[in-house]
């Protein structure tokens, strides 16, 4: 036996000096002289119409329209899988890319239990993830690193401007419905604070498994709660069922459902008839100015979709980092992330965005309103823009993180 | 030296060799499933009971060991050594309720205490719910750092080995003897003065708990333990991959495990869902016309061949 | 209001109907499942596959062909009936002479086949499937408000089950079905073709898992995934009910659904558990279930 272990160690050592060798070589400019932009995301399954395909759609007109104004040196590619929503397979999926396929950055990864996998990979990898789909703040709080950045919105941003809209429209009392998840737990527990901080109250929650199709048996206890809000601590296909049922189960209109985080796509499978009036907040709407319009109109033409804060994100966020890439001429990681927080954003998507220490991109947020059937006059034409809640105001202030990057 | 020994020489060799031409965590999941495998076919080969629930073991001992890792800071061997001890532990929980039933209904037991062990992996705090236990650091063993994937791999090729020493010799002992007779003619076990429950729980606690090693081990290589360790997908899988490689026999586990995480993972990309149709396939044909398996039937096809 | 260990009557009252109907499905599921252990001694894990396709099959009848709901409820189960029927005559029949063990594992991997031909398809979210207009609307039971829907899902249910019941206990063919399970070769020497019996037998009871697919459609949606999800849980009743028996089925589905509903009041994250903690509990004390009888 004793021959095995030194020939074992000796293998170890030339292993590792291979090792060292290799990634004094990735000092030069660019590893393997290619920017790979990995999209990992949700491609069939609840979430796959907030983000999934249509990302990857955005992923790739934002290549192509920095290729097309910019005329870069480098090389850019994109690949994509699905995670299907399981942390796992994307945590697998991303430790491959990096370890194999030299994937410089991983993006998407909506379901937060899949984006708190794989920024601890990117983190062990040394490789810049960029968050567009997941929402829960822990992203940004506990589980922030210096390689993430959050960039569409989170649970705070969505929970605090929708709730306190609510409140403030009489709401007092609350009932929780909660996807019991890393997302939907944090969604509740960020609404809860707000409805607290507002005066309000909250009787109690339920939580139901993620995904579920049929929540009757949850949505009879909200209505048993007696409280006057249900609010929908989940999101996507979860959220759709819910208001369904609670229509067929006669829970509204005698109680209101706040959709605490609610996309375009949603409001378009529910109709207009089955949400009107709700509140919801986004961080991006695809009419509100000549800008977003010209975009969104560009995306419609090769999904027939019209464009979510998520996949408009994205969008946003892999021009943004190519353009960091750009400016100091490399793809390593620390000097891009630099970079980037060094400049601010100023797109369609955001004006005068800014990437904080933690990882937050802060931008705009918009608190909406679903029209009534009657107030639309085309299709897609679903909010009334109710305010713009400044990026400071909507997002947790620095002085409340629990990220431990923050020096207090 | 005779042949034999040459030929376990020769895979020690390739298993030495392999992580220069293939992707280090990828043989590394493969090891963890062959163990995996291997375990459960002391079971199903060699004392002739289906167990629809290992993945209870494979995933408990993972949670378990993830947890003793990162929770309580313990070092690896210890968190390896108490995510087996606790699977065999549950095995021999699950063992007693479940050994005074035959066939279907043993079955169907295991399958019933998987699902519980499966509800309180998703419930208890301490595993992190839908989220999986995440994040948990490889740490070192004896000094050597096993955040080196290569480190690492070499470290779980030595348990694969000694894991595999160990179901050998248990096959070809006396202990072993008695349970392929259980497996082949209870009755007749029974009147011969055995006790026949008594090996039947040693053999499922000794399957358990080395089903349990490998969940331990699967959580050091990828860093983390989800709720599909437990699922009993996972545990149709183990069933897919001792039936592939072949029942009763000593390689057919590891044979089959290597088919299927190779399979799985070369084709996740490219086929996506259809890996799930292929697996099927695979099953059904095995069932209808391959019931020995590759090894199995490679064996009945080399005693026709060799000159008796 | 009145209160019943806490909770308001309403909201207990509420629950207990949602688990009615709930049950309805687990009864119809088990019935299927139950007739086929009885018949051929395998565990169908197919069954959970065969409720799917039955669902997705109402979905294309409707989305490709314009057939309404009701001409699914008829045509659904004739088409999953008939690939049962297939099914048995091509693979599980080589399956009899050898431990059953293997039947089952067949049908696991014909799950996966069909499962994975769904997903890629239409990936995991599925597609939805609306209530027939006529049966749209709710009905106020005062202490809650009711989708006529569900109404009918627990009517038909309970009917069809009763049905099969009333075939298999009550009459000649019915008689044959039992004394083919009893003593094969006996019965195949009065003349019964005991193979095309076999085969019927596994055909209705896909047929059963099919419609209990079209009727589960406006409910749960129609998914790749719906079959997978509930199949473990059925397999739970039929254990508990008695592996064989018709009657055993029915009622520890419905019971089950109930106590489920029950849970959901009290303990809702337990109410998936439940299930097996009974399955367990039953096989240690009465191992042949609770209306069934010991067969060696």
């Amino acid at each position: 036996m004793k021959t095995k272990n030194t020939s074992q160690r000796a293998r170890t050592v030339i292993a590792a000096a291979a090792l060292a060798l290799m990634s004094s070589l990735a000092q030069a400019e660019f590893s393997d002289n290619v920017v790979k932009i990995g999209v990992l995301t949700d491609m069939s399954g609840a979430y796959s119409d907030l983000a999934g395909p249509g990302a990857v759609l955005a992923a790739n007109m934002a290549v192509e329209d920095f290729i097309a104004k910019e005329k870069p040196a480098f090389k850019i590619e994109i690949v994509s899988a699905d995670h299907q929503d399981k942390g796992d397979i994307a945590a697998n999926k991303a430790r491959e890319w990096f370890d194999r396929d030299k994937v410089d950055v991983v993006t998407e990864l909506v379901n937060s239990s899949t984006a708190l996998a794989v920024i601890k990979v990117a983190k062990e990898k040394n490789r810049i993830a960029l968050v567009t789909g997941a929402g829960s703040s822990r992203i940004t709080n506990e589980d922030c690193n210096d390689v993430t950045v959050h960039w569409a919105y989170d649970t705070y941003a969505t929970g605090n401007g929708t709730g306190k809209a609510v409140v403030k429209q009489g709401g007092k009392t609350w009932y929780f419905l909660t996807a019991d998840y890393a997302f939907g737990q944090s969604l509740e527990k960020d609404t809860t604070a707000v409805v607290l901080a507002n005066g309000g109250q909250v009787l109690g929650s339920v939580r139901h498994p993620f995904p579920s199709t049929d929540l009757s048996s949850y949505l009879l206890k909200a209505q048993a709660s007696g409280a006057q809000v249900i609010g929908l601590a989940n999101a996507g296909a979860d959220t759709i069922n819910a208001v369904k049922q609670a229509s067929e189960f006669g829970i509204t209109p005698a109680q209101k459902l706040a959709g605490l985080l609610m996309f375009i796509t949603d409001i378009n499978s529910l109709g207009l008839k089955a949400t009107q009036g709700m509140y919801l907040t986004e961080g991006f709407y695809w009419d509100m100015n000549e800008e977003t319009r010209a975009w969104s109109k560009r995306y419609f033409d090769k999904q027939k979709k019209m464009p979510t804060m998520v996949q408009a994100g994205l969008y946003s966020a892999i021009t943004h980092y190519l353009e960091a890439v750009k400016a100091v001429n490399s793809d390593d990681t620390q000097k891009v992330m630099a970079q980037m927080k060094k400049t601010p954003i100023n797109d369609f998507y955001a004006k005068g965005g800014k990437i904080r220490e933690d990882g937050r991109m802060v931008h705009d947020m918009y608190l909406m309103q679903v029209k009534a059937p009657a107030e639309s006059h085309y299709p897609w034409d679903f909010y009334t823009v109710r305010a713009t809640i400044p990026g400071a105001e909507a997002y947790e202030p620095l002085s409340q993180s629990r990220c431990p990057l923050i020096k207090k | 030296m005779n042949r034999r020994a040459l030929w376990m020489l020769l895979l020690i060799a390739l298993g030495i060799a392999a992580p220069t031409l293939f992707y280090p965590v990828l043989l590394m999941k493969i090891l963890c499933f062959a163990i995996f495998a291997s375990a459960f076919n002391l079971l199903l080969g060699y004392t002739g009971l289906l167990s629809f629930g290992h993945a209870a073991f494979f995933g408990g001992a993972a949670y378990v060991a993830g947890y003793l890792i990162k929770d309580m800071a313990l070092p690896p061997l210890v968190a390896i050594l108490g995510g087996t001890l606790a699977a065999a532990f549950m095995g021999g929980l699950v063992g007693l309720l479940a050994i005074r039933r035959q066939g279907i209904y043993f079955a169907m037991i295991t399958l019933a205490m998987a699902q519980m062990v499966y509800f309180v992996c998703l419930q208890l705090p301490q595993t992190g719910g839908e989220d999986g236990l995440q994040g948990v650091p490889r740490g070192s063993i004896v000094g050597l750092d096993l955040n080196n994937d290569l480190t690492l791999y070499y470290v779980i090729l030595i348990f694969f080995i000694a894991v595999f020493a160990l179901i050998y010799r248990t096959i070809h002992s006396p202990f072993g003897q008695i349970l392929k007779a259980i497996r082949e003619n209870e009755p007749r076990a029974i009147s011969l003065g055995y006790d026949v429950a008594r090996y039947k729980l040693l053999a499922f606690v000794l399957s358990s708990g080395l089903a349990g090693l490998a969940g331990a081990l699967k959580v050091l290589v990828f860093k983390f333990a989800t709720l599909t360790d437990a699922h009993w997908h996972t545990s149709g899988e183990v069933v897919l991959m001792t039936i592939l490689g072949g029942i009763g026999t000593v390689f057919g586990p590891a044979v089959g495990a290597t088919i299927i995480v190779t399979l799985e993972s070369q084709l996740a990309d490219k086929a996506g869902s259809l890996v799930t149709v292929i697996m099927g396939f695979i099953f059904v044909l095995c069932v209808l016309m391959f019931r020995k398996g590759i090894v199995g039937e490679l064996l009945e096809l080399l005693k026709g061949v060799r000159p008796h | 209001m009145i209160s019943v260990l806490g909770m308001p009557l309403p909201a207990l009252l509420s629950q207990l109907v949602l688990g009615l109907v709930n049950g309805s499905f687990y009864a119809l599921l088990s019935l299927g499942l139950a007739v086929i252990f009885g018949m051929l001694n395998i565990i169908n894990f197919a069954h959970g596959a065969l409720y799917m396709m039955g669902a997705f099959a109402a979905w294309m009848l409707l989305t490709w062909f314009g057939v309404d709901y009701f001409g699914a409820l008829l045509l659904s189960p004739l088409l999953v009936g008939a690939l049962g029927l297939v099914i048995e005559r091509t693979m599980l029949r080589r399956l009899y002479r050898i431990d059953h063990l293997y039947g089952l594992l067949l049908t696991f991997g014909l799950a996966l086949i069909f499962e994975g031909l769904f997903r890629d398809q239409f990936g995991v979210s599925g597609e939805t499937y609306e209530v027939p207009q006529v049966l749209t609307g709710a009905v106020n039971l005062g202490f809650m408000v009711l989708p006529k829907y569900r109404v009918w899902v627990v009517a038909v249910s309970l009917t069809v089950c009763f049905l099969t019941w009333f075939v298999i206990e009550k009459t000649r063919l019915g008689s044959y079905l039992r004394a083919a399970t009893e003593n094969p070769k006996l019965t195949q020497a009065f003349g019964v073709n005991v193979p095309r019996m076999v085969m019927l037998t596994y055909g209705f009871g896909a047929a059963l898992a099919g419609l209990a697919g079209v009727m589960a459609a406006p409910i749960f949606q129609v998914s790749p995934l719906m079959g997978s999800n509930l199949i473990i849980v059925v397999f739970a009743v039929v254990v508990i009910g008695g592996m064989g028996s018709i009657s055993g089925a029915i009622f520890t589905g419905l019971g089950l659904g109930v106590i489920e509903g029950m849970a959901k009041v009290f303990y809702p994250e337990a109410s998936a558990t439940v299930v097996f903690v009974i399955m367990a509990v039953v096989l240690i004390l009465r191992p042949a279930g609770l209306f069934g009888r010991e067969s060696s």
